[in-house]
């Protein structure tokens, strides 16, 4: 244990080591540990939701597949596209970190910031459109015609009537598809605002020269919250637009 | 500033409490001084906790309401003493004032990995706490503690979002105390401390963290789904809108089991690094004991059920549940066993931890025996929601948690403050405590067995003996439980006295002078032993010494 190799060392400027720290190397370790048992968390904090989202999904599966139809999966997918490249776009970014190039790291994350608001816009202008339609849950949420027809032939009781109890659960659970996908994608989207606010500030930080953001602790750290909410969309992505 | 100047000079290195500016201390990233200020927040969230415990023992002494007037004030009042107990005082008390100050001290660490992260989230749990005092004044809350749905989110009229938002906001400081302790862990033991020579609280607490990193995002998510259902009533909880209120417990017990041992086991933290040190024994046991605290954590998320038996889930899953709560007893019962056999032939001094460590030891043991009463799906659904159930979470969690935080005070205050305390004052609390605790709530097993409700403002007068009986207990416990504030404030006012290691005891925290240097340790710790390394030999002679002491 002694400090970090002197092949990736900054040219200029060095990473500071804190006093409660006995070199580099355990500095480094610590803060990347840190930051995955802080994802660990967040995990928790989704796969509550994802859990809930299962299970509602198999006690109403047809509420949910017709919720699932109303998903622009095409839209989706180009997002997951922008939110993939913005990984690498990140990656990279931590990789100039290694190597000391300090323009690369501010290139990097400020595309990547880039990339996460257009991920952002999109999924706004996807938001708008479902508000539009009604699908926002709450007092203003609205049933379309369409929608009640298909829910109708899925409410039909032994005889082939329709079951008006069965139908307004059906219609209630169509609701929570919704209440789920807002939630879910909504605390995703909160997560990205927190992301791209980072990166933006790293980028600045480092441009001005505050620190260098070489070697192989902050940006790193900050890479794997990157990570980890393009991980999150991966299984969200699927869950809400993809599955039958 | 000063403390840094003063550590600079030629001399010896000033200790942690020598700068006295209230900055310093506002602003202090050492571990020592956040578990301070820790240890003055509980000590104030448990006193406003407890004297409204003592309101609603005064209410109850009677069949009728007559002190707090309405049941509504009634209903506000034990919630708030459940909200506060259990988050600002129960799930902080041990790991934020003992594991703060001694984690890093008990592993040769300067401080734990994330100074400023362990400073933060005691201004987190500082506002939780704030916002929890300002709906006590304004308003208060009736749910009970748990929030349940479809009460909280469709029918009560009181402060129910503001509670989510505080329950919310205290989990954060929760999740950031466990991140920092199990990387501490992970990363910051000094070398030649291996995971096999980690002081028994350090695995404790390493098992706690893991727990709150895992199991506090389930809650606070389940919380915020309660506001938003309660603000836009989106229907989540609502089965009319295609919900399901049973979610709630589903979601809310995932953590709140969990929780309890986010409680009780750093109860067992102090309970480990006591037993060994009055028996002057090494712990019997060590890895068994070790790996049941890891072996608790993994059970704790696998029995949330059990608050759900009369909720109407399928018997099956009833009685899965039951099985897993009954294999929580398992862990539970080596420690005590392990402990138990320490003090087997052990040379045992009756010092005032010592007291409430054993105090503790009696305390949960009926707790967990009655904690199996409950897992029994058939018993449970007798004794659901009545004082049979308040009385055992009371023994888990307060005579768990509350008296192992006693017997951890009183044996590292001496570390803490640099001083000694009265012993008598100190053995005469922890008997009063003990007395006082099983008068107040072993009567409500009874109670409760006899069917009196939980949550009652009035009851029928044939309860009323038993209620009497507990309401003195209260007082007794009341009594016990203040004497230890007053005479440990006290000895702050005597010179530094104590020593490096009053008690004996082994383990790097003992070695450092009392109260430790800012940076605890002066050169590079090498840890070349296990610990308890508490020799017969050297108990022979103590004991011998004392016979000798007596016969003269």
């Amino acid at each position: 244990m002694h400090t970090s190799s002197t092949s990736t060392a900054p040219d200029e400027g060095t990473q500071l080591l804190l006093s409660h720290f006995d070199d580099l190397d355990q500095q480094h370790l610590t803060s990347n540990l840190g930051m995955w048992f802080f994802l660990v968390s967040e995990v928790m904090f989704f796969s509550g939701l994802i859990a809930a989202y299962t299970v509602y999904r198999a006690l109403a599966p047809d509420a949910f597949k017709l919720g699932s139809h109303h998903m622009a999966m095409w839209v989706g997918f180009f997002n997951t596209l922008v939110l993939l490249t913005s990984s690498l776009t990140m990656a990279f970014a931590v990789r100039c970190s290694q190597v000391g190039d300090r323009r690369g790291i501010v290139r990097n994350l400020i595309l990547t910031a880039l990339l996460g608001t257009i991920f952002l816009g999109v999924k706004a202008s996807e938001y708008k459109t479902e508000i539009d339609h009604g699908y926002l849950p709450g007092r203003s949420f609205h049933v379309s015609e369409h929608d009640a027809e298909v829910l109708k032939a899925a409410s039909l009781d032994a005889n082939g009537n329709l079951d008006e109890a069965k139908f307004s659960r059906n219609k209630g659970q169509f609701q929570m598809m919704f209440v789920l996908y807002f939630f879910m994608t909504g605390v995703h989207a909160f997560h990205m605002i927190v992301g791209i606010a980072a990166v933006l500030i790293f980028a600045v930080l480092i441009r001005i020269k505050w620190f260098s953001g070489f070697g192989t602790t902050q940006v790193e750290v900050l890479g794997l919250y990157w990570h980890f909410v393009d991980v999150v969309w991966v299984f969200l992505y699927p869950l809400l637009y993809l599955i039958e | 500033m000063s403390a840094s100047a003063l550590a600079h000079h030629d001399g010896p290195p000033a200790d942690y409490l020598s700068d006295s500016t209230v900055a310093s201390w506002l602003l202090t990233t050492d571990h020592k001084r956040v578990g301070i200020l820790y240890m003055i927040s509980v000590t104030v969230f448990f006193a406003v906790g407890g004297l409204i415990a003592g309101l609603m023992r005064l209410e109850l002494m009677t069949p009728k309401g007559d002190v707090l007037a309405t049941p509504d004030s009634y209903n506000r009042m034990f919630t708030m003493h459940g909200v506060i107990m259990i988050f600002f005082f129960l799930v902080p008390a041990i790991p934020s004032v003992l594991g703060n100050f001694l984690i890093p001290l008990m592993i040769g660490a300067r401080d734990l990995a994330f100074p400023k992260i362990n400073l933060l989230s005691w201004y987190v749990y500082i506002i939780g706490g704030l916002m929890g005092v300002w709906i006590l004044i304004f308003g208060g809350i009736d749910t009970g503690w748990t929030f349940y749905t479809p009460f909280s989110t469709m029918y009560s009229n009181t402060m129910v979002v503001t509670a989510a938002v505080t329950v919310f906001i205290t989990g954060f400081s929760s999740i950031l105390t466990g991140l920092n302790f199990v990387v501490t862990v992970h990363t910051m033991r000094a070398p030649g401390m291996t995971w096999f020579r980690l002081p028994l609280f350090v695995w404790s607490h390493y098992a706690t963290a893991l727990i709150m990193v895992l199991a506090t995002p389930v809650l606070a998510i389940s919380i915020v789904l309660v506001g938003l259902e309660r603000l836009f009533h989106v229907g989540i909880f609502d089965p009319k809108l295609g919900g399901d209120p049973i979610l709630f417990q589903h979601l809310f017990w995932f953590y709140s089991h969990p929780a309890v041992y986010i409680m009780v086991l750093p109860g067992f933290a102090v309970i480990s690094e006591i037993i060994p040190c009055f028996a002057r024994r090494p712990i019997f046991g060590y890895r068994f004991i070790a790996f049941a605290s890891v072996a608790i954590a993994i059970f704790g998320f696998l029995v949330w059920g059990h608050h759900m038996f009369v909720s109407g889930q399928s018997m099956y899953a009833g009685a899965v549940f039951s099985i897993l709560s009954f294999l929580v007893a398992i862990p539970s019962a080596i420690k005590v066993f392990n402990w138990t056999a320490t003090l087997y032939k052990g040379s045992i001094k009756f010092d005032t931890p010592m007291l409430y460590a054993l105090g503790f030891i009696g305390l949960f043991t009926i707790g967990g025996l009655t904690g199996l009463m409950l897992a029994s799906l058939a018993i449970d659904v007798h004794v659901h929601d009545t004082y049979f159930v308040v009385a055992h979470f009371h023994y888990i969690m307060v005579g768990g948690t509350t008296m192992a935080y006693l017997a951890g005070i009183h044996f590292w205050w001496p570390k803490i403050s640099g001083r000694t305390y009265p012993e008598l004052w100190g053995k005469l609390s922890a008997l009063l405590v003990f007395v006082g605790f099983n008068l107040t709530f072993f009567p409500q097993f009874l109670l409760g067995y006899l069917g009196m409700p939980r949550r009652y403002f009035e009851y029928r007068p044939e309860f009323q003996v038993l209620n009497v009986m507990s309401t003195a207990g209260a007082s007794i416990l009341a009594v016990g439980l203040i004497m230890p504030l007053v005479y440990l404030l006290l000895s702050l006012r005597q010179p530094r006295n104590a020593g490096p290691n009053p008690w004996g005891a082994t383990g790097l925290e003992w070695q450092v002078e009392s109260p430790p240097t800012t940076h605890n340790f002066h050169e590079p710790v090498l840890v070349t032993c296990e610990p308890y390394l508490y020799s017969p030999e050297e108990a022979e002679r103590e004991y011998a010494h004392v016979q000798h002491v007596h016969s003269s």
